[in-house]
C-alpha cells in the first residue's frame, strides 16, 4: 500500500498556510535564507508546481471548465506529483523541505466550495505528515487589504465566482475567503497547527517560527546531502 | 424515473433529482471486446429509438488530453496517475453522464470506476482509499462483466486485433515479465483477480466473453432489454437528439 502517513524519514516537512494575504510565504522565504544561511539542506515546494500537471490546470481556468469535485481532484492530482517528486525524495536523502501551502489549503478551499470534509481528507490520505504545520492567521480584512493591495484584479476560481454567492468579484472573494477562514480555524485542534499571530511585525513572526524550528533541527542534518537546488 | 444512489457521499454542487436514462456498465480486462460491444450496442439501441451516449476513460474535456500526455512520457508517478484518472472520470460523470441520463439517454460507459480500482490496486494503492475517491460515482442501472479466465486468449486477441500489445495493457511499469507477452499474462491475471474479487462486491452481471461476438450481443441485448423495460412506458428517449451529448462543455456542472 502507498500511503505515506507518519514518515519516518531522516529529512524535516515544514509547511506554511493562511488565507492569501497573511503573509506566509514572506516568512517562508526568510525560513529558507535563515536554513540556507545555517548550512542546511534545504528544498523548496511550491503549490501549483507540477509540470505535467500545469497545462491542465491552465487550460481548465481559462477555459472555466472546473466544478467543485474537478477542481479538487485536479488539484490533488497535482500535490501527489508534488509529493512524489519533490518532497518524498528529499525527505528520504535527509533534507528540510518547506513547502508553501499544503493539504490544509486544499482542506480549506474545498470544503468552502462545498466539497464532503471526510471525502476530500481522504483523497489526500497518502500525503506526508509534516514535522510542523504553521499557521499564520490574520483578520480577513487586513487579509483582504494586502491582497488588494498586491493585484489589482482577482481571478475567477480565486474570488469564488463559479459558486454564485455573488456577482460582485470582491463581495465573492470576501465571503470566500470568510469560509476558507472558519475552515482553518475548525482545522487547527484536528491537526495541530502551530497558529502564529499574522498582525505581528514581521521580524516577531520569524524569530517564533526559527525558535520552533530549531527544536526539530540536528547538526548531522547538515551532512546529509547536498543540494545544489 | 429513478433516485440517484452513489456509492458514497454525492458530488457537490450536483442536483440529486430522479433520472429517466439509464446507465449501463461494460467492463472487462483488456482484449475482452468491451469497445465492439459498446458499438453494436449503440447502433442497436439508436435502431430501436433509444438516444445513447457512450463515453470511457480518459475521455474528458479537462483532463483527457493530459492524462494521454502523460502516459506517452510514462512519468507520473503511481499515486498521481491514479488521481489523474480520478479527475477525467468525475469530469466525465459531472459534465457528460450525469446531464445525458437527465436527458434520458442510455449512457454505455466502456469501464467504470471498477477497471480503474483495479488497475490503481494491482499497482499497490490502498483499496479502501480507492474506493473512497470512487464513493462519487453514481451507482449504475447495469454491470455488464465481459470475463474470458483465460489470459493466453485474451493475448491472441489483442494480436489478432492488430493493434498489437500497448505498454499500459501489458503493465510494463510494474516490471512482472521481461517482454510485452509474459508481462501482459501476469498483469491481466493480476486484473482478473481483482476483478472477479469486486464481482459480488458490485453486483456484476457475468456475461461469458469465451464465445463468438454475436452469442455475448445477443446476450447483452436480452439483459440490457430487461434493464430497460423494468420502467414504466414513457421513458423511452422520444426527445429530440439535436443537441450532440458529446458536446458537453456548454452545459452547466
Amino acid at each position: 500500500m502507498i500511503s505515506y502517513g507518519h514518515h519516518r524519514y531522516p529529512g524535516r516537512l515544514f509547511v506554511v498556510e493562511g488565507t492569501d494575504g497573511s503573509g506566509k510565504s514572506t516568512q517562508l522565504l526568510l525560513l529558507y535564507q535563515w536554513l540556507k544561511a545555517e548550512g542546511y539542506p534545504v528544498f523548496f515546494s511550491e503549490w501549483n508546481s507540477s509540470p505535467l500537471v500545469k497545462d491542465t490546470t491552465r487550460r481548465a481556468k481559462k477555459r472555466r471548465l472546473f466544478t467543485p469535485a474537478t477542481f479538487s481532484l485536479l488539484h490533488a492530482t497535482d500535490f501527489a506529483d508534488r509529493t512524489e517528486r519533490d518532497i518524498v525524495p528529499p525527505l528520504k536523502a535527509g533534507a528540510i523541505v518547506l513547502a508553501d501551502r499544503y493539504i490544509y489549503t486544499a482542506f480549506a478551499r474545498d470544503v468552502a466550495r462545498g466539497c464532503d470534509r471526510a471525502w476530500v481528507r481522504e483523497v489526500y490520505k497518502f500525503a506526508v505528515k509534516p514535522t510542523v504545520a504553521f499557521f499564520f492567521r490574520a483578520p480577513l480584512d487586513i487579509a483582504i487589504d494586502r491582497i488588494a493591495s498586491a493585484r489589482p484584479t482577482l481571478k475567477y476560481y480565486e474570488a469564488g465566482l463559479d459558486m454564485d454567492w455573488s456577482d460582485d468579484e470582491e463581495e465573492s472573494f470576501k465571503i470566500f475567503q470568510g469560509k476558507i477562514l472558519d475552515e482553518y480555524d475548525h482545522m487547527v485542534s484536528e491537526f495541530g497547527l502551530t497558529v502564529i499571530d499574522g498582525t505581528q511585525a514581521i521580524r516577531t513572526q520569524q524569530r517564533q517560527m526559527r525558535e520552533i524550528v530549531s527544536r526539530y533541527l540536528k547538526e548531522k542534518l547538515k551532512e546529509k546531502v547536498v543540494l545544489t537546488k | 424515473m429513478k433516485e440517484m444512489k452513489f456509492y458514497g457521499k454525492p458530488l457537490p454542487n450536483v442536483e440529486i433529482e430522479p433520472y429517466s436514462g439509464k446507465l449501463i456498465v461494460i467492463e472487462g480486462t483488456d482484449g475482452v471486446g468491451r469497445s465492439t460491444h459498446v458499438a453494436l450496442l449503440r447502433t442497436w439501441l439508436e435502431s430501436i429509438g433509444y438516444a445513447v451516449l457512450d463515453t470511457g476513460m480518459t475521455r474528458s474535456v479537462l483532463a483527457g488530453r493530459g492524462i494521454k500526455n502523460a502516459r506517452a512520457g510514462h512519468t507520473l508517478g503511481r499515486l498521481t496517475m491514479q488521481l489523474y484518472y480520478a479527475t477525467d472520470f468525475a469530469d466525465r460523470l459531472e459534465n457528460q453522464m450525469l446531464p445525458a441520463l437527465h436527458a434520458g439517454f442510455i449512457v454505455l460507459t466502456d469501464r467504470y470506476i471498477y477497471s480503474a480500482i483495479a488497475r490503481a490496486v494491482v499497482r499497490g494503492a490502498d483499496p479502501e482509499w480507492m474506493r473512497a475517491i470512487y464513493g462519487i460515482g453514481l451507482v449504475p442501472d447495469a454491470v455488464f462483466y465481459l470475463r474470458l479466465a483465460s489470459v493466453e486468449e485474451l493475448a491472441a486477441r489483442v494480436l489478432a486485433s492488430g493493434r498489437g500489445f500497448d505498454y499500459w495493457e501489458s503493465g510494463m511499469d510494474l516490471g512482472l515479465g521481461n517482454d510485452y507477452y509474459d508481462s501482459f499474462i501476469a498483469y491481466q491475471k493480476l486484473l482478473l483477480k481483482e476483478f472477479d474479487r469486486m464481482s459480488g462486491e458490485y453486483g456484476f452481471q457475468v456475461i461469458d466473453a469465451s464465445r463468438s461476438i454475436k452469442r455475448v450481443e445477443n446476450d447483452l441485448k436480452r439483459l440490457i432489454t430487461r434493464v430497460i423495460e423494468s420502467e414504466p412506458a414513457g421513458t423511452e428517449a422520444t426527445v429530440s437528439v439535436g443537441g450532440s451529448p458529446s458536446a458537453k462543455e456548454n452545459i452547466p456542472g
